[in-house]
This record gives C-alpha cells, structure tokens and sequence, in this order.
C-alpha cells in the first residue's frame, strides 16, 4: 500500500486487519526479556497447532513487544478473553490451545497468584499490577505485532503525522506540545515544545531531529522495550519533530547492544518508506523526511547530548561546553534537537488527543505519565507507566508487589548513577520532577532499584562510582581524577582501610566535582555516594570507625542444629553438635555467604 | 603514523575486499561513518588488530591515531582476538544487588581466564559489560546473542560445559 494523501491513510485503516476480525487473538511476548526464554518458540509451536488444527482463519498468534511484567516472562495473552498466563513453557502449550483455544476454558494453573490471596484473578486488568497503571508511551507495547505496519495503522498509527501536515502550522505545532507540558523522560525534564521552539527559532534551512536511544542507566530499559514494541510511533513523533523545527533528516542513535530493537527500527523505517510515510511529499505536502540510524559502541557518556553528537560524527564521544547548545549548533555545526525515546512516544498521543487531555494527568509542574523500570528485590520485576504524582509506596508494593520475601524494603535507588536513594519514610511522597530534586535524586530515566535490609549502601555508592569513573570520558579533570579518588576512598572504606576523616574528604570532593564538571556525567556522578550518605550515614560510620562486622553469624535461638550449613562451608569454619545451635568462627570466616544460603530456617545473620 | 609502513598481509583478502566493498557503498561524507565502518570491520574479522585499523584510516584518509583514539574509546571494540563464544556477564545495578560479582567469578575459574582476555584454547573471552536492560531476569549473562537470565553460580558449570561439548561435538 501506497500513501499519497490523507484519504489513502484512511482508507488502509479499514482495510487493515484487525483483532475483532479473529475469534480470538493469542498475543506472544517477543520483547528481549522474554526471548531468552524461548517465547520466539512459544509463538512457532502455537502457529504450528493452528495450522495443524486449521484454525488459523479464527485465530492470530501476534508476535508483539514487551507487556512490562518481565519477571513472569514468558507471557502469553488471550483476547477478547483478557487472561494473560505467566512463565509459559513450551509443554504447557498444548493444554493452552485444547483448553483455552479450543474448549474455552481458562487454564487456572497459568494465571498469576497474587501474593498473600487465595483466589487468582482471571482478568488481566483486575492484576494489581496493571491496576494502578496507565499507557500512554508504552500504549501500543504488548498491544500489537511491531514488525506490521498495519497493526500500528489500525492504532490510528500515522494520523497524528496526517493531522499535523493538514491542519498546523510549525508554530502551532510547537504551541500544542509546550502546553501539553511535556518534558524530557531522559533525565533533565526540559520543556520539549521550548526545547524544538529554541532550534526552530535559529535561521538555517538545514537541521536535525534526533532521537537518544542510548540508554546507559543501568537498570533502566524502557526506550529499549518502546523500540522493541512500538518502534513506529517513535519514528511517526521524529517526524512531526521535524516538521515542527524546519529539520528533514531525523537519526537515531541506538546501543549497539540493542540488537533486536536495532532490527525492528530498520524494519519499521523500510515498512514506512516503502508506503511514502517516510521520503518525500509526504502526504502529498511539501514536508520531506528521511531517518536513519547511528550505531554506538559502548559508551555511557554518549547519552549526553553534546558526546552524542560527537559520536555520531565518528569521533570518540566526548562532550563539549554548553552554550553553544546543540539547538544552535548540534549534528554537523546545524540546528539539533535531541529528544529521547520515551518523550518522542508521547508525541502522536499528545497531538491526537490535544495538549488539554494530557496537562489533565500528572501533577502541576510534571505533565501526563513516567515509565519506570522496577528492578532489585522486588516481587514483579518490569516495567511499569503511571500518572506524575502517584508514589513510592503505590508503585513498589501496589504495583510492585513488595518484596519477594517478605522482607522490608530499605530504600530506592532512582535515576541511575546520576541519581540518589530514598528512603521509606519518603515513599509516601508524590513523584516528580521537582519532588525528587527536592530529596537528592532525580528522575534520570527512570530505573528504580529496589533495596532490602540485607544491601550494604556503601557497596551500592562504591558500585555506582565504579561505574561512573570507568566511563568518565576524561575529558575535563574534576570527572577524570575527582571521581578515581573518590572511588579509591571507598574503596578504602569498604576494606577496612578507611579513617573518619574520610567521610567529610568524600563529601566535599564530591560537591566539587559536581560544582566544576563539565559535562552531566561529572555533575551527577557523586549523587549515589552524597545522598547515601546523607541518609545512611550510621553505615558509612561503621567502615570508617572500623566497627563493622565483616563476617557471617549464627542466631542461636533459631538454629536447629541441622548441620546444613556446616557442611556447605568450604573453610570449616562452622562447629556444633547435631540438634544443637552452631556458631561460626569469626576469626575464619570468608564471608562467602555458603551458610547463608544453605540454611532452612534463616538463622544465619548476614554481615 | 602517516608514514609508517601498512602490511596487510596477515588479514584474509576476501574479508578486506568485503570490507572495501561497504566502504564503497556509504554516502556523503565517509569519515563520518568511521564507528559504523569499525562495527563492519569487527562483524568480519571479529577484532580490530592495528594493521586492520590503519587500513581502514588510509581507506577513510584519516590518521592512524585519530582511528586508534575512537577504537579505544569505546567498549564495543576489541583490539586483541577474542574467541568464538563471548561471554558478557551483565554488570548493571539489577544484577549486581543479585550477585553477578559471583556469576562473574564462577566463569572466569571455569574458563580459566581473566576479564576481557581468550582463554588459551580460543573458545571464550569473558567480558563484564554494562547494564544490558534485561533487568526483569538479573542476573543475566549473554554467550554471544544468547541471553541466560536468572543465572546462579552453579549454573554457570551447565553453561560452560554446553559450549565445550557443542565445540566437541563440531570436531
């Protein structure tokens, strides 16, 4: 099919297959997480049943991307019905198909328990984990087949694009999205209507829309699952980008380690170009596009926007001063706007909907929904997208589920190396831009790692730091050698080496570095070790005053003598009679964390 | 670097002629596609050794030092051979707090080797990467496009010895 016009568009929509068309539509997971456990072979064998049964023409297994409840993977979703099964395997398949697909009757021994009840629900809306949510970036994820444009078309895929070339100016494009009040999802959280108004704003005729898919958070993977699972609306929100700036080429500069993502992205560009929705005269306008994707190579720093564009011009990625900014002089010396996946998803929403509906969600300075990536000790690992303003305590055990032990969760690490950790007694606050500057962190892209009692925060700080200095790019010296030594104090720290005054030289060289970095790399890369030590700071005392125990122990009144863990101790450090509490030897202790593990009844105190 | 001598003559002819041929193929200006034309040369020849990175600076008409500053900039690039399973184990936060430190030390004593080296019979590089963004499945550990997620030490002997065996079975 062939789009000239905005009536070819229209008339593709009806002729597009669609889910109602089917009897029944079983959606396979095929986003990276549920890959590797073998859903590809999950949707083959399904496909193969059809065909077997001659029931393809009543039925549609849907390839689709990522549904966020990764943890439970693979995940496999029965519509109209609304049941969705968790951690399906290749043997139960043909009890779904008898069951389900054929006798219509849902296989209960599938369904997700929820923890602490009973009953299971049947509806996959009525799961605590999809009840709190709402999906506006993440809409068509887990929803269609992403390497079939039609899918997206018939998700009035496109009709923002149309909308945009039939009824608005540039200026009234700009004027929709900064009253939406959208802000950037990578991290700063920047006006994005100011931001594409600032680059439209410098005379030039040539100039660029790119698209950030360098996503480097550790922990963070939700422009990785939009790809996967929805890559056309990206390219669809590039392109109204483009039209709103002045700009006809739009890049994408993608992880080399996505590489399933990576190949969806040229499929979705190949699919929009061979139907006109990507090349020239768009929609029969004068407006031309082209899109085209940039490689990285594994480099943290190449998420900053100025490093980005260094990288995209094939120098090593290191960033430059700021101004000029790169909406003044970015990709090639021209005009630049860099907007990240998750921002661009929200566009074709934002423009079918109106800029009213979506300032309506969220909270006063922080418009419409986040997606968060939930990860760490917590019981439903995934991803997850709410409205601005819900908090901590809703999204981790609500949605999350709590921990998966039972155990209290001690704080949240969120944003990434460049973020902070909150603690329980702020998981009631509202979430925000502003909310989470106010505690030390920041949005970042928003990875949340979940801690327990159990974590060991000035590991977490030195874990981050560790990071951060590795790939500190070495361009300006506060990042370069402020952040080696500051790594090298807890290093110190953690080995018992350490002294008190330590912790004030960690405190101050970090406010230094953050005062004289130079790019956003150094200016955030202290925020683990400053808000850890803000709010743990008995923890950091207990290495640097030397009091901290560094080996395991045995709480004698729950100890019931079963010797498992004296026989899973590679230095025999363990003594005691048969029935009778066991202690360990402190002096021989390796704290290798065997006994731990080995031990039925949880006696063993961790370090 | 201009001036030093380029001996090809260790790199496979038919791979280097692939290679020209894709450099050929690129529009605009080449030397902006260097890391895209780093990524192609890696895909052949599996590692980017000095005289293969000279090669492709006179191909671009770019400095020795300007190509071997970009390779060694970043982590996707190897200058010393790797072997025919790479295996990364994932680094991020996620897996960390799950343990991939004992995944990590698990590999390199069965593989016998040290970060980021071949192990002497050229079967695995091991290789501790960033976050890979499968955090629902920490802690995860890739052998080449092969992702294992939930992975704990001792699963990490049933791993190594599947590629051993595959690799003895080939032969």
């Amino acid at each position: 099919m062939r789009v000239n016009n905005y009536n070819d568009l229209k008339e593709w929509k009806k002729v597009c297959p669609r889910k109602a068309d089917y009897k029944i539509n079983v959606l396979v997971c095929n986003g990276t997480s549920c890959l590797s456990s073998d859903s590809e072979m999950l949707a083959k064998i399904l496909e193969k049943e059809m065909l077997n049964r001659d029931l393809n023409g009543e039925i549609r297994i849907v390839k689709t991307g990522c549904f966020g409840f990764c943890g439970q993977g693979p995940i496999i979703k029965i519509e109209p019905d609304d049941v969705t099964y968790v951690q399906v395997k290749v043997e139960d398949i043909a009890e779904i198909v008898e069951s389900h697909l054929v006798n219509r009757i849902v296989v209960s021994r599938l369904l997700y328990k929820e923890p602490n009840q009973t009953n299971v629900v049947e509806q996959s809306s009525g799961m605590n984990f999809y009840k709190k949510q709402m999906r506006i970036a993440l809409r068509n994820c887990g929803e269609i087949d992403p390497e079939n444009i039609e899918d997206y078309i018939v998700n009035n895929g496109y009709f923002a694009l149309a909308k945009v070339l039939q009824e608005y100016t540039p200026d009234e494009v700009i004027k929709i999205v900064k009253e939406s009040g959208l802000r950037g999802r990578g991290g700063g959280g920047f006006n994005t209507g100011l931001k594409w108004e600032l680059t439209r704003k410098v005379p030039g005729r040539e100039k660029y829309i790119v698209c950030n898919a360098d996503e480097g958070d550790p922990g963070a993977f939700m422009d990785r699952s939009i790809l996967e699972g929805d890559p056309h609306s990206v390219l669809e929100a590039m392109m109204i980008a483009g039209y709103a700036i002045g700009a006809s080429q739009g890049l994408i500069y993608i992880r080399a380690e996505y590489g399933v993502a990576t190949q969806r992205l040229y499929r979705a560009i190949k699919d929009a170009k061979e139907a006109g929705l990507i090349g020239e005269n768009i929609f029969g306008t004068d407006f031309s596009f082209d899109i085209n994707i940039k490689l990285g190579a594994g480099a943290f720093v190449c998420g900053e926007e100025t490093a980005l564009i260094r990288s995209m011009e094939g120098f090593r990625g290191e960033p430059n001063k700021k101004p000029p900014f790169p909406s003044v002089q970015g990709f090639r010396g021209k005009p630049t706007s860099v907007n990240n996946v998750e921002t661009f998803a929200n566009v074709p929403a934002i423009i079918l909907n109106g800029s009213k509906w979506f300032s309506s969600i969220g909270t006063e300075k922080s418009k419409g929904t986040k997606v968060f990536a939930l990860a760490g000790q917590i019981r439903n690992n995934g991803l997850v997208e709410v409205p601005m303003g819900t908090t901590f305590r809703e999204i981790i055990y609500d949605i999350g589920g709590g921990h998966p032990g039972g155990k209290e969760i001690k704080a949240i690490q969120i944003g990434g190396p460049s973020g902070g950790v909150i603690t329980k007694d702020f998981f009631d606050t509202k979430i925000d831009y502003e909310s989470l500057l106010g505690m030390g962190a920041m949005m970042g892209s928003g990875g949340m790692i979940i801690m327990d009692e159990d974590s060991d925060m000035v590991k977490i700080a030195k874990f981050y730091l560790e990071f951060t200095q590795d790939e500190s790019c070495g361009k300006c010296t506060p990042c370069r050698i402020g952040t080696k030594r500051m790594y090298e104090i807890l290093e110190n720290l953690v080995n018992m080496k350490g002294k008190p005054e330590d912790l004030d030289r960690l405190r101050i060289l970090g406010e230094n570095i953050k005062n004289t970095s130079l790019c956003g790399l150094g200016q955030t890369a202290p925020n683990p070790v400053l808000s850890t030590m803000k709010y743990f700071r008995e923890e950091y005392e207990a290495y640097a005053y030397r009091t901290k125990k560094t080996t395991y122990s045995i709480d004698p009144k729950l100890c019931i003598g079963c010797t498992k863990c004296a026989r899973n101790c590679p230095v025999d450090c363990i003594e005691g009679k048969v029935k009778e509490p066991h202690y360990i030897d402190e002096t021989k202790c390796i704290a290798c964390g065997a006994c731990y593990e080995a031990c039925p009844v949880h006696a063993i105190i961790k370090p | 670097m201009r001036n030093r001598i380029l001996d090809t003559s260790t790199l496979d002819k038919e791979l280097l002629k692939q290679l020209d041929a894709f450099i050929d193929s690129l529009e605009g200006d080449k030397q902006e596609h260097l890391i895209h034309v780093l990524h192609k040369a890696q895909d052949l020849f599996s590692y980017l050794p000095q005289n293969l990175q000279l090669y492709i600076a006179r191909k671009l008409d770019l400095s020795g030092a300007r190509v071997n500053g970009v390779v060694t900039f970043y982590s996707y690039f190897n200058e010393k051979p790797v072997g025919k399973y790479i295996i990364s184990v994932c680094m991020g936060t996620a897996c960390f707090v799950k343990g991939a430190d004992k995944v990590l030390e698990r590999v390199l004593e069965l593989t016998g080797t040290n970060k980021n080296e071949m192990s002497s019979d050229g079967l695995f590089t091991v290789k501790d990467v960033r976050c890979i963004g499968a955090c629902g499945l920490a802690p995860v550990m890739t052998v080449n496009d092969k992702v294992y997620g939930k992975v704990k030490p001792k699963d990490v002997d049933d791993i190594i010895r599947h590629y051993r065996s595959i690799q003895y079975e080939s032969k």
